[in-house]
């Protein structure tokens, strides 16, 4: 191990928070903020591809790991460490960070420099809840999240911005003292805060006490956190709202991100810890992502708000990766990571879109637009690009992460796999929908006529989307090399009991 | 060691061609445009032509892997292409059809705006569809299934300006895609049971069961669930709904896509999984049922069109039930044949109707034509020999194919038979309705009649009905007016050299499956024979009970019953009579006495209607399907609970109550359609009831 290797993740990081932090001493030119921030996140991509240039994908565990003392009493660890779960989701954020200060670049023209300061606070955050091993650290990060994902809301949302910000805050608080209720009883037992200790420790059995309802409350403990910020059905009323009321970035980074802050919980701590209890509350786990799968995708067709039709979806597809996850078989994880990553490049983008959109007319409101095909021809190209990619069509990168989650809950039991499947239609029939509305037939508001199509800075910032939901569709293992060995990894305790779950 | 053929060019060279037009076309002139289109096509053509060439000394089925696509723990999908004389045949249907009308566009689409994006889709759909054609295994031909499905959505709702256009487009997209919900549940199946997706591996591991004579097991199950997605690709009742609107499309995309290529995916599919669907004799029958049912009910509709896109529309999804019989009899490389012959001929109809189209200034209603044989004397001389193959008159392609599959129909049961008989008098009845109607009589239309000889001459740079670049998009209005540009004429030679060239295979191409009955020696199903012969399932003979569960060793070819000669010359005679039937009720009713048509459908004014309206079936299910769903999501769901009980809105929960009420009330209003409809929920339940029996089997 050299030095860098035992340092990146906290230079991955840190990196757009120190940046952040120079930002506060720079002198308001809105210009060389702008320019600073793309840099520095600029900078944690590049850092971040050290990441997956370094991993090695034959081992399972935890790599580029940096185990320090922080505090002795109570017993926090500075540990940090990435495996194939968390690697990619490392570098998906590092990737998006950079789209969003280019989609910001002109719609946010008021304390832009607060503005560039969030978003790279935000990065850091998120960055810090996929790499943290140390529960304490994790959920230092988690909350971080909060703040200044709140704060975007609300100082640069639109309309009913604050209703929104303080829904989004209270909700996904209230929900995450749960899990920090059972982290720290965890710690009173234990002593420890490490994930890789408490996992040897449940697995052991040698922690006392720990029978009757209490891994099952533990269990729940961290599963209404992350089922909340997912959002499972029925959790979810706070994303559509938050969306909505969302600046662009926010949003990007909002579904692009952070939701799957949900997810990524759920396969590493509920799986993780508590194998036996997922095993139990599958089946009702299961329903509820089926529930948000079909009920997602039939509340996003009959929005007449193209933003609260992108979040319903988000619902529908983040479905699909519960889905997978709760199927405990290999190719449903594997599907689960790959539509977490899929659906952040994808459902990023259709973000992004909108706010390209929003930035001329001031309106998500579907009926506002019709016909845009004749004076956008870009920027509906790029539009249609992405609602391929995101409604599964093969060789795009929303087919392979669906194909191997429904093939995965057909395997565990097959009507998860059949209701699952129907997903498929659905998603055709609301953004093929939608996008008719929108872009097809004539115009009808005469302003519509004069919309200018893409500029060469939306363009930058769209490219890099479409052709890495381009790649991730022909090429997936790619990623799915490192993904393997390390879901085979989260499967083991599993494969004891599987033969209950599995059998028919 | 056999040669590395380098099959996945041909599906990759027009994808370079699609990408090259699609991201600086729009920079090109037309003519690079085209150039570049027609050179990648021509491509892929040249290297099937080249494989074909060199066939017999390839080791069948010759497998090539690129590359791993897919791995998740044992199971892994490759990018893996695969000839075999199946493959070969549709390789060279889709590439030289595929082609012809490539050149064909490129005259006809001379004056639309787009050209670009049109050939760009154009060469996009023909990368999907040779994928398709060339996969080895269920995955990558579901990337060519799904694709194809793509840029059919593209190129129906090409003119997009027009509402009714791009609604088609998404229309097909939508219904295709609960088509190919059943073939992912298929490939589940397949994955469960086998661990793999690899045609062959598949069809080996299923080799050694015996057919499922005994009720419903998985196989059945998997046969059902592909028939599904086989029935939303080609258009099979139920999924048939979105073809018709499919014409939206430009007339050569209707042509290529939605007569001779595509929508011959599913019967492609069926035959390629014959190894699984001859151990389902239940899910056999049911292909055979909704093949026939489908050709007949198809037919009737064809009746009552004036539009003449419309007609073939219909007609094609009649013949391709048609081709669902034969597979549903087991008879698949029959399937095949009529398969090949119907691209040729109907693929011909659609360019003839795209030519008389171009000729009277878009004007589709064949109410407003008449009397065009005078101006258009090579659409009309093509066509009619087009008209003539599809109606089953010989020496001409279609009746070679047709009479095969009612006489293989007949040797599985005669309902299918005389169904069948039928539908080929109704098929020759409305072929030469539209016949007459489009180039006999007086002219009816509102272009001017005259001079329209001369005018091809001079067609380089003219072209096209009035300003066509702005026309397209009013084009099927209805009432067009006449265009400024003077008269019918006749289309430019790049538009009808396909023409001819289709003619020509319309006649010959049905020579190749000469019956035995009439001194040939079929070298088609020969040909075809060692892809489905080899896997005659292991089965005791006392299963071939009932006349409608087949004997499964019929499908073994050229095997026919000696017996049969004098028997199956009758009945090609009957079939070549009830094409001449229609053929002279069409003179009587069309060119004799006009005046009939109208006094027959007064006097029948019930069943008129019904036909005329399509039976209502596109509003059968808006009303079933489309509006409740809607008024569920919208009320129930997003109102109701979402922001009603979720959001603890007092408000929006008594809304979504009173309104959910409203509607089961509707619900309740009973008429004789919601009867039809339990009817059709009955029987989609009884299969849906096997599909589950199928999926539970161990």
């Amino acid at each position: 191990m050299n030095w860098l290797d035992n340092n990146i993740l906290t230079l991955v990081t840190f990196a757009p928070a120190i940046g952040g932090l120079l930002l506060l001493f720079f002198p308001r030119r809105d210009r060389d903020i702008r320019v600073f921030a793309l840099v520095v996140s600029l900078l944690a991509f590049v850092l971040s591809l050290h990441l997956p240039a370094h991993f090695n994908r034959g081992l399972a565990g935890f790599q580029f790991d940096k185990d320090v003392s922080w505090i002795t009493t109570p017993n926090i660890h500075y540990h940090m460490a990435m495996d194939g779960i968390s690697l990619w989701l490392v570098v998906l954020t590092t990737f998006l960070t950079p789209l969003c200060v280019l989609i910001s670049w002109k719609s946010i023209h008021d304390r832009v420099k607060e503005f560039f300061i969030l978003l790279l606070v935000l990065e850091t955050s998120l960055i810090g809840v996929f790499v943290s091993l140390d529960l304490f650290l994790f959920y230092f990060f988690w909350e971080a999240t909060l703040i200044p994902m709140a704060l975007l809301i609300g100082m640069y949302g639109h309309g009913r911005r604050v209703y929104a910000a303080v829904k989004f805050f209270l909700y996904t608080m209230i929900a995450s003292v749960f899990m920090l209720a059972a982290i720290l009883w965890l710690y009173s037992k234990t002593g420890s805060f490490d994930f890789v200790v408490l996992q040897s420790a449940i697995r052991n059995g040698s922690i006392p006490n720990f029978s009757g309802n209490l891994p099952l409350l533990l269990f729940l403990g961290f599963f209404v956190a992350f089922a909340v910020k997912v959002p499972l059905f029925p959790f979810h009323t706070w994303l559509p709202d938050a969306h909505v009321e969302a600046p662009t970035a926010g949003s990007v980074l909002l579904a692009g991100v952070l939701l799957k802050m949900g997810t990524y919980g759920m396969l590493r701590f509920n799986l993780g810890l508590f194998p036996e209890q997922s095993r139990r509350n599958a089946s009702w786990i299961v329903v509820l992502a089926l529930i948000g799968i079909v009920y997602g995708a039939l509340v996003a067709m009959v929005q007449p708000n193209m933003k609260k039709l992108i979040a319903y979806s988000s619902i529908s597809h983040l479905g699909f990766v519960v889905l997978g996850i709760f199927s405990f078989t290999q190719a449903g994880l594997n599907g689960a990571m790959f539509v977490m990553l899929a659906h952040g490049v994808s459902t990023g983008a259709l973000f992004m879109l909108a706010g390209i959109l929003y930035e001329r007319r001031h309106t998500y409101e579907i009926s506002e637009f019709g016909g845009l095909a004749t004076p956008m021809p870009a920027y509906s190209t790029f539009f249609l690009f992405i609602v391929l990619a995101s409604l599964g069509l093969p060789l795009l990168n929303g087919f392979v992460g669906e194909f191997l989650v429904l093939s995965g809950a057909f395997q565990a039991k097959m009507w998860w796999g059949v209701v699952g499947a129907t997903g498929v239609i659905w998603s055709a029939c609301y953004l093929l929908w939608m996008y008719q509305r929108v872009f097809f037939g004539t115009v009808k508001h005469p302003e519509n006529n004069s919309l200018p199509d893409l500029d060469l800075r939306e363009r930058v910032a769209l490219w890099p989307a479409a052709v890495m939901a381009l790649v991730m569709g022909v090429a997936p293992l790619l990623w799915l090399n490192a993904i393997d060995p390390a879901v085979h990894n989260v499967l083991v305790p599993f494969t004891q009991f599987a033969s209950k779950v599995v059998g028919r | 060691m056999t040669p590395n053929l380098h099959l996945w060019l041909i599906p990759i060279l027009p994808l370079a061609g699609a990408a090259i037009n699609g991201l600086f076309g729009k920079r090109f002139s037309r003519q690079t445009v085209a150039a570049v289109a027609l050179a990648f096509c021509g491509a892929a053509f040249a290297m099937a032509l080249w494989i074909a060439a060199q066939f017999s000394s390839l080791s069948l089925p010759h497998v090539e892997v690129l590359a791993t696509w897919l791995r998740s723990n044992g199971f892994s999908v490759d990018y893996s292409f695969a000839i075999d004389q199946l493959s070969l045949v549709m390789l060279l249907i889709v590439s030289g059809v595929g082609f012809l009308i490539h050149i064909y566009s490129v005259g006809y689409m001379w004056e639309e705006g787009g050209y670009y994006r049109f050939f760009s889709y154009l060469n996009l759909f023909m990368f999907f569809m040779l994928t398709l054609v060339l996969a080895s295994n269920y995955l990558l031909m579901f990337v060519g299934w799904e694709g194809v499905g793509l840029a059919s959505y593209l190129l129906i709702g090409f003119f997009f300006l027009r509402d009714s256009a791009a609604a088609a487009g998404k229309k097909a997209f939508i219904v295709n895609r609960i088509g190919d919900f059943g073939f992912l549940i298929a490939l589940f199946l397949m994955i469960k049971h086998f661990g793999t997706l690899d045609f062959q591996r598949v069809f080996d591991a299923v080799k050694p069961f015996s057919p499922e004579t005994a009720g419903v097991g998985f196989l059945t199950a998997i046969a059902l669930l592909l028939m599904l997605g086989a029935a939303g690709k080609s258009a099979q009742i139920p999924l048939y709904v979105w073809l018709p609107d499919a014409m939206e499309g430009p007339t050569p995309v209707s042509a290529l896509i939605h007569a001779a290529t595509m929508v011959t995916a599913g019967v492609y599919m069926v035959a390629r999984s014959h190894v699984i669907f001859e151990r389902a004799p239940s899910a056999l029958m049911v292909v055979a049922i909704i093949g026939t049912l489908t050709a007949f009910f198809a037919a009737t509709i064809g009746i009552a069109q004036t539009d003449i896109k419309k007609v073939l529309a219909y007609s094609t999804i009649s013949q391709l039930g048609y081709m669902f019989l034969a597979c549903g009899v087991a008879a698949f490389s029959v399937g095949i044949f009529h398969l090949m012959t119907h691209a040729f001929f109907k693929g011909l109809l659609f360019l003839a109707a795209g030519s008389v189209i171009h000729a009277v200034g878009g004007e589709q209603d064949m109410r407003k034509m008449g009397g065009l044989r005078k101006h258009i004397p090579w659409t009309f001389w093509t066509m009619t020999i087009a008209t003539f193959a599809i109606a089953g008159i010989p020496p001409f392609a279609g009746f070679f194919s047709k009479d095969e599959i009612l006489w293989r129909a007949y040797q599985a049961s005669w309902i299918y038979w005389l169904v069948g008989v039928v539908t080929a008098f109704l098929t020759s009845f409305y072929m030469f309705r539209l016949w007459f109607m489009t180039f006999f009589g007086e002219y009816r239309g509102a272009a001017e009649a005259s001079h329209g000889h001369d005018e091809h001459a001079a067609h380089g740079t003219h072209s096209g009905p009035g300003s066509r670049a702005e026309a397209p998009f009013h084009s099927a209005q209805g009432g067009s007016a006449p265009h400024g540009h003077g008269g019918i004429h006749e289309s430019p030679a790049i538009m009808l050299a396909p023409l001819v060239i289709l003619a020509v295979l319309s006649v010959v191409g049905g020579w190749v499956g000469w019956p035995g009955s009439l001194g040939g020696n079929n070298r088609f199903d020969q040909f075809l024979g060692p892809v489905f012969r080899v896997s005659t399932p292991a089965v005791n003979s006392e299963h071939a009970q009932a006349g409608e569960s087949l004997p499964p060793e019929k499908e073994t070819e050229g095997a026919e019953p000696k017996t049969g000669q004098r028997t199956e010359l009758i009945f090609t005679g009957i079939s070549v009579g009830a094409g001449l039937l229609g053929l002279f009720l069409a003179w009587l009713l069309y060119l004799r006495r006009p005046e009939l048509p109208d006094q027959l459908a007064a006097s029948l004014h019930g069943l008129y209607s019904a036909v005329a309206h399509k039976y209502w079936i596109d509003e059968l299910y808006a009303w079933l399907f489309v509006k409740p769903l809607i008024a569920l999501s919208g009320t129930v769901l997003w109102r109701g609970i979402d922001q009603g009980v979720i959001d603890a809105t007092l408000n929006g929960s008594a809304d979504g109550a009173r309104e959910l009420s409203d509607e089961v009330r509707h619900m309740q209003s009973g008429n004789v359609r919601s009867y039809a409809a339990w009817v059709a929920v009955g029987a989609t339940a009884v299969i849906a009831y096997m599909v589950w029996v199928g999926l539970r089997t161990p």
